[in-house]
């Protein structure tokens, strides 16, 4: 069961090869189909999540949630999905109509090409790239744009609001996020992820650098949007912020953008600070989606359980405390690294 | 065998074919009924909109753009050292220090002329 979707790739590799095809173009069918499977377990994901995302907060709220479509309401996201495909395609007139249509386009652009270089389980990334985990973070911080897109494109007061608080807060906690990450680099002496895993073989990284964890976790559901730093897309008072003027499939894109950076970012952790696909018994690709989706669970535990924090506050947090505790973080590892070499570890 | 970045290359052109897919899923299957003139204006709560939207901002968001421009440059130089730490030895560390410290009095320079201050 361990290597059962590398396998299947060989076999269609080998059979193309066969037919008389040259080994490049085999490879690209191979990209191709690896992409498939890649947006496939991201649409499929997404209508799980959703479903998972109110049955955990109906019963954190003591309701019962979606119960009506099927087996405990789980067929409620395809019929919402359906009826957002049929949704009116409303652009308002004075909004600036090329940057407001691209800007979700942009958003599940950027989200998607996260998983390029995410080991979903042991050799099992699209591309093992040298510089895995430096990719992941230049390309997850694009979406700050794209956010910036959309509200300004909108030309309404909301979205503006609601754009320039995300890019406060996704560019001030970028900062702590790479930085957390610094002292898993140090260790591990490698930007592959798939070689950060190789390295938790004896210890995972969550014993070592607990802190670390601890930051890239607030600062990632900050990235996110998600609550309690959801102040740019606030229901109550901004009405959703960025994505007020948006309808129909152009918003179901920033959802779905959403939720597949919410996986993404639970799987980076899963895989920097959970030994990614290393477990008893189980293949390493089931062992990643276990720990990805226990991440999320406490994601959506934390945004159920806290109340919003206020815009100033969220801000000074990160800038007057994350930072600093990343910056000692980097400091406690360096050090530390250095006495268990001297101590000849 | 392709290269690494090819494969990116691939991945991102193939990306792009995703949302112009969803978007005309969405156009085949889509309600249009006529659009008055009044459905396309913003929303503001069904209050008429007020003076224009594209307009100056409050000057705190440039400042903390300003902040995070500085330390997301450090943040480029810092991750090829992390890679070479081990290898490197003590005068890494001893780096570090230097560059670390930089960095805080950055921080705190910025701290104390209230760069992180709400008006």
């Amino acid at each position: 069961m361990e290597t059962i979707f590398i396998d299947i790739a060989e076999f269609l590799t080998s059979w193309m090869v066969g037919l008389g095809l040259a080994p490049l173009w085999a490879d690209l069918i191979i990209t191709i189909l690896q992409w498939a499977v890649i947006v496939l377990i991201i649409t499929v994901n997404t209508i799980v999540l959703v479903w998972m995302e109110r049955k955990v907060s109906g019963f954190i709220q003591e309701r019962i949630g979606p119960n009506r479509l099927g087996p405990f309401g789980a067929f409620q996201t395809i019929a919402d999905t359906l009826k957002l495909l049929t949704k009116e395609d409303i652009v308002p007139a004075r909004a600036d109509k090329l940057i407001f249509k691209t800007a979700p386009m942009f958003f599940i652009i950027v989200s998607v090409m996260l998983y390029a270089v995410l080991p979903l389980g042991n050799n099992m990334a699209v591309v093992n790239l040298n510089v895995g985990l430096f990719y992941f973070i230049s390309l997850g911080s694009l979406s700050t744009i794209c956010l910036l897109m959309a509200g300004w494109g909108s030309n309404n007061k909301w979205s503006l609001v609601g754009a320039m608080r995300s890019v406060a807060q996704m560019i001030s906690y970028e900062i702590p996020l790479a930085f957390s990450l610094l002292g898993v680099v140090m260790i591990a002496g490698s930007l592959n992820l798939s070689d950060i895993v190789t390295a938790q073989n004896r210890l995972w990284f969550i014993i070592l650098q607990p802190v670390a964890f601890i930051v890239y976790f607030i600062a990632a559901t900050a990235e996110l949007n998600r609550g309690p730093f959801d102040m740019p897309e606030a229901e109550q008072e901004l009405t959703a912020g960025a994505y007020t003027e948006y309808t129909g499939m152009r918003w179901a894109l920033f959802f779905l953008a959403e939720y597949t950076n919410l996986v993404a970012v639970s799987a980076l952790a899963a895989t920097l600070f959970f030994g990614g696909g290393q477990g008893p018994l189980l293949p390493s690709w089931l062992w990643i989606i276990i720990k990805t989706y226990l991440i999320m669970l406490v994601f959506m535990w934390m945004k159920w359980t806290f109340p919003r924090i206020r815009m100033d506050h969220l801000l000074s947090f990160s800038w007057k405390v994350l930072i600093p505790v990343s910056l000692a973080n980097i400091l406690v590892t360096g050090a530390g690294l250095e006495l268990f070499r001297w101590m000849g570890w | 065998m392709m290269s690494e970045h090819a494969t990116i290359g691939v991945f991102l052109v193939l990306t792009l074919v995703f949302p112009v897919a969803a978007m005309i899923a969405a156009w085949m299957f889509r309600a249009k009924p006529k659009s008055s003139e009044e459905k396309l204006l913003p929303y503001e709560c069904g209050v008429d909109t007020q003076g224009p939207s594209w307009m100056r901002f409050k000057i705190n968001y440039f400042i903390y753009a300003l902040v995070f421009l500085a330390f997301d440059v450090e943040t480029i130089f810092l991750y090829p050292w992390a890679v070479k730490f081990q290898s490197l030895g003590l005068f890494a560390f001893a780096e570090m220090i230097i560059f670390v410290a930089i960095l805080a009095v950055g921080l705190w320079y910025a701290w104390k002329e209230g760069a992180f201050k709400w008006y």
